[in-house]
């Protein structure tokens, strides 16, 4: 306790703000990326995708089958781990192997909708939801096998190095975790003015209507869990990245309830805004972040159990005070 | 040419309300399709452009024929790429989006005309062309039944079914969308008009139906239904003694017709 009380003189007060608001930042990024993936196939199907924790975990799977066993076999990259540190072409590697690995997991949705979801289609929404449950307990067992009690690592290029920002210590993964929702987000914004993303809202807004336009419902399913899933991945990708508590791997223990923690989050933005996916990740995440950081400093109680209820405590909140979320649609159009 | 022949559809397996209906619109025509609340003349729309699976709808008996080629049980998709395009009943439009993107959804079928279609809609409908980059929830009922048709116009239908148009609108608005009807119609596009309003219809349609009970009880030329008795009586009201509305099938001078179902 004293040697903690001493760190955190020695650290200072404006520093430890600022470490804090980055973690927040960086804990947000990862919450947005997995919400956006909610949104997006709660927006275009009406279903609550409750097989995210095991999606999202599988998609991690993929990448550390890239990376940390020297290269997927069948292609011409070499392991990027083992370029030296700082070395461009690593990075570059690097996150080519992200793209794939949000690839098969794109792939890994779409097979999952046209086999489970399609087939269902018009059933209520509520069995929509258990049987995405069904899916999540489907999967979870090929993940829980394929990482190692402890975890598959998942080695980044830049390791777990931080700057000094002026006594404060800053991960470089919190940055990349920052920019990589950033463009992921920009991207989901960019993709709803395009043909195919106009199309999506307005099967959102309105299915038959869109039927009778000629826009294949089906497709646009598809094309909503291609996008929702590989969003997840990516959301549990950057977790993996140290210092994130998964601690630079693919974890069983942590990585299977991510996508959970994220309810909070689209509760609070509305399950069918994109900008309630950005807002309440960030949220969310302040919120969990500064109350690990100062509650547990201010009264050690619960020590960091203040950081896993605040999230629903402002969910709570929110609910009472608008019950469709900060951005959510009153009513769910349903045909 | 669209063809319906004998055409049974039944909701959720057990509701029968189509009961063989005919019907045809020939080639550049306007063809009036009348009749009350719950006639079944939005399970018609439904059945030609594919849209009874969502609502639970399928066709048991009969057919739908266009241009020769029966497309019961086509998908609406393929449907819209064939030329028949459905502006549905209380207009629909995507709220949430613009004028622009609502009329991007319509030419989804259609991309390579795209600009040519949009040209044209923008013609129709200048006021359209003042708030395109509006969201379109915020419309005017009557602009809103303006995009709907714009939308339905941006597949370049060969033949453009219109339910209720003229639903909930003003009379000057509703002599508007008339008129339009006609201007879309001579610039080669079939119509099949479905209106409770019959004098707004007859009046630009060249040939009419009116339907009971899931079937056809009476057709005939345009001209020759605004003049007869039980059609005045009964959807113009010019002979009604202001009582209770009788049922078509009441009215004393009706004649079945059986003539389609030989
Ligand atoms: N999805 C459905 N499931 C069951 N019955 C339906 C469904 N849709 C329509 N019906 C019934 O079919 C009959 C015909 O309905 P339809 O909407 O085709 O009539 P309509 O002629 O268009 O009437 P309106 O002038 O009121 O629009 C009605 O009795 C209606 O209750
Ligand atoms: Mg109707």
């Amino acid at each position: 306790m004293i040697t903690a009380v001493l760190q955190f003189a020695q650290v200072g007060a404006g520093a430890t703000l600022i470490q804090t608001l980055v973690k927040a930042l960086a804990l947000g990024s990862v919450y947005v990326l997995i919400a956006l993936g909610f949104v997006i196939i709660f927006k275009a199907t009406q279903v609550l995708n409750f097989a995210a924790g095991a999606l999202s975990m599988a998609g991690a799977m993929f990448m550390t089958i890239l990376i940390s066993d020297g290269g997927f076999p069948l292609l011409p990259f070499a392991n990027p781990l083992a370029p030296a540190e700082g070395e461009t072409a690593g990075i570059v590697l690097f996150f080519v192997h992200v793209l794939i690995a949000l690839a098969l997991a794109a792939i890994l949705g779409l097979v999952i909708e046209r086999v489970a979801i399609r087939p269902m289609v018009g059933q209520p929404l509520f069995a929509m939801a258990v049987i995405t449950l069904g899916i999540e307990i489907a999967i979870r067992p090929f993940n829980l096998d394929a990482t190692a009690l402890e975890g598959r690592q998942l080695g980044v290029p830049w390791g777990a190095n931080s700057w000094d920002w002026g006594g404060a210590v800053v991960p470089k993964s919190y940055l990349v975790a920052v920019i990589v929702a950033a463009i992921a987000g920009v991207s989901v914004l960019f993709f709803f003015r395009t043909k195919l993303g106009v199309a999506m809202r307005a099967v959102a807004f309105d299915q038959e209507a869109a039927m009778a336009q000629g826009i294949n419902v089906g497709r646009v399913f598809a094309i909503a869990w291609a996008m929702g899933t590989a969003l997840a991945a990516l959301g549990a990708i950057v977790y993996g990245m140290a210092p994130f508590p998964p601690g630079g791997s693919v974890s069983q223990e942590i990585h299977p309830l991510l996508a959970l923690r994220v309810l909070p989050v689209i509760v609070l933005g509305g399950l069918d805004s994109v900008a309630g996916a950005i807002y309440g990740g960030l949220i969310i995440a302040t919120a969990e972040v500064f109350a690990g950081q100062y509650l547990s400093q201010w009264n050690s109680t619960l020590g960091s159990g203040y950081s896993t209820i605040v999230p629903y405590l402002v969910m709570l909140f929110m609910l009472l005070v608008k019950p469709y979320g900060l951005f959510g649609t009153p009513e769910i159009r349903r045909v | 040419m669209l063809e319906v022949a004998n055409l049974e559809v039944v909701y959720n397996e057990v509701i029968l309300v189509l009961r063989g209906l005919s019907l045809q619109v020939p080639d550049g025509q306007i063809v009036a399709l009348l009749g009350s609340n719950g006639a079944g003349k939005t399970t018609t729309a439904r059945a030609i452009t594919g849209l009874l699976d969502v609502h639970e709808g399928k066709s048991t008996k009969g057919s739908v024929t266009w241009n020769g080629t029966e497309i019961t049980e086509h998908l609406p998709a393929k449907i819209v790429e064939g030329g028949i395009s459905q502006v549905m009943e209380g207009r629909r439009i995507f709220g949430e989006l613009t004028v622009d993107e609502n009329l991007s959804c319509g030419a989804f079928t259609n991309r390579a005309n795209m600009d040519a279609n949009y040209d044209r809609v923008m013609d129709l409908f200048p006021r359209l062309k003042e708030r395109n980059t509006q969201v379109a929830g915020y419309l005017s009922g009557g602009e809103q039944q303006m995009l709907a048709i714009g939308r339905a116009l941006m597949a370049d239908p060969k033949l453009l079914i219109l339910d209720e148009p003229s639903l909930g609108l003003a009379p000057m608005l509703i002599e508007q969308i008339r008129d339009i009807i006609v201007d879309i119609n001579k610039q080669g596009v079939s119509v099949l008009l479905i209106e409770q309003n019959a004098m707004m219809a007859l009046s630009i349609a060249d040939f009419g139906y009116v339907m009971e009970s899931g079937k056809v009880v009476m057709d005939g030329p345009a001209q020759k239904l605004l003049n007869d008795e039980d059609v005045q009586e009964f959807y113009l009201g010019l002979h009604g003694d202001g009582g209770e509305r009788k049922s078509f099938r009441d009215v004393k001078h009706y004649k079945r017709r059986k003539r389609w179902l030989s």
